[in-house]
C-alpha cells in the first residue's frame, strides 16, 4: 500500500538523481578548463533515464547506436567507457570532441559547459519543484482538505 | 549524494588557480631583478595543471603535478655604471614577460570566477534539495 503511494515519486527521483550526476559531471568540465589534454565528457540524458527506469522506447531498433554494446566474455572486462564490464544501470559516458581546435589538446569548450550547467541547474529545480508538487497533492489527499 | 562532490572538484580547482596566480605574482614581482653576486637572474616559472580522478563516473579535479622554470636567457642590458654590472659592463634582469604574466592572470582569474560560480549553484541546489517536500 504505501509503496503504491510513493511509487509516482520514484521516476522523479531518478531523474533528479542523474541530474545531479550530470551537474557533478560538467562540474568536473569546467574545473578542468585549463589542464592540457583534459577531455570533456557528457551522457546524454534521455537514453540515461530511460536506461535507469528500464523504459525502453518503442520505435527503438536494435541496432539503434545508444544500444550498441561490446560484448565481454570475462567479468575483468572494461566496458567501452572504461567501466568495468559488470556495472550496469549508469550511464554512458561519451567524450566531447574540440570546438576550436588548440595546442594543448584540452576539448572542454567553457561557453558549451556553461550553457549546460545553466540549462541542467533549471531541469534540476524543474524536478524538484515537480516532486514537491506531488508531496502536496498526496498532503492534501491525505488531510482532505 | 553525488553533488557534495561538486565541492571537492571545484575546490581542487580554486586552488591550482590560486597556485597559478601566487606564481604569477612572484613572477610579476620579480620582473625587473638583476641577477646577484651568483649571476644567476630569477627564472619565470609556470604551474602544470593534472586531472586528479575523484571517485567514478569522471569525476575530475585538478592538482597542480609540477612547477617548471623557464630557461631561456634574461635580458641583458649595457649598464656599467649598475652595481651588479659583470666584466663586460651587461647587467642581467630576469627572463620574465609581463604581458604573458598578465594574460596568464586574467585567464587564472576568470577560471577561478567560473569556479566558485559552480560552488555557488551547487550549494543553492542542494538548499532547495534540503527543503524538499516541505511545501516551499
Amino acid at each position: 500500500m504505501l509503496n503504491r503511494l510513493t511509487e509516482s515519486l520514484n521516476f522523479q527521483a531518478t531523474a533528479l538523481s542523474l541530474r545531479s550526476e550530470r551537474q557533478r559531471l560538467i562540474a568536473s568540465n569546467i574545473a578542468n578548463g585549463d589542464t592540457p589534454g583534459y577531455t570533456a565528457r557528457d551522457f546524454n540524458f534521455s537514453d540515461a533515464l530511460r536506461q535507469a527506469t528500464g523504459q525502453g522506447s518503442a520505435g527503438q531498433s536494435a541496432l539503434a547506436p545508444s544500444t550498441v554494446r561490446m560484448a565481454t566474455a570475462h567479468a575483468g572486462h572494461l566496458g567501452l567507457n572504461g567501466r568495468p564490464a559488470g556495472s550496469a544501470n549508469q550511464a554512458e559516458l561519451n567524450y566531447a570532441s574540440n570546438a576550436q581546435t588548440n595546442l594543448d589538446n584540452n576539448t572542454v569548450d567553457m561557453d558549451r559547459e556553461r550553457a549546460s550547467f545553466a540549462d541542467n541547474t533549471v531541469r534540476y529545480e524543474a524536478t524538484l519543484r515537480f516532486i514537491n508538487g506531488s508531496v502536496r497533492t498526496l498532503n492534501s489527499a491525505i488531510t482532505g482538505q | 549524494m553525488s553533488m557534495f562532490k561538486i565541492f571537492n572538484v571545484s575546490g581542487s580547482a580554486v586552488s591550482a588557480q590560486t597556485q597559478r596566480l601566487n606564481i604569477v605574482a612572484s613572477n610579476l614581482a620579480n620582473a625587473d631583478s638583476v641577477a646577484g653576486p651568483d649571476r644567476q637572474p630569477y627564472k619565470a616559472r609556470q604551474v602544470v595543471f593534472s586531472t586528479t580522478p575523484m571517485g567514478d563516473m569522471g569525476t575530475a579535479g585538478v592538482s597542480v603535478s609540477q612547477i617548471t622554470e623557464d630557461n631561456s636567457p634574461g635580458r641583458r642590458l649595457h649598464d656599467p655604471k649598475h652595481p651588479q654590472a659583470d666584466a663586460e659592463g651587461y647587467v642581467t634582469y630576469s627572463n620574465v614577460n609581463t604581458v604573458e604574466e598578465m594574460v596568464n592572470m586574467i585567464s587564472a582569474s576568470r577560471s577561478y570566477q567560473n569556479n566558485v560560480e559552480v560552488m555557488n549553484t551547487a550549494k543553492t541546489l542542494l538548499m532547495k534539495t534540503l527543503q524538499m517536500g516541505q511545501g516551499g
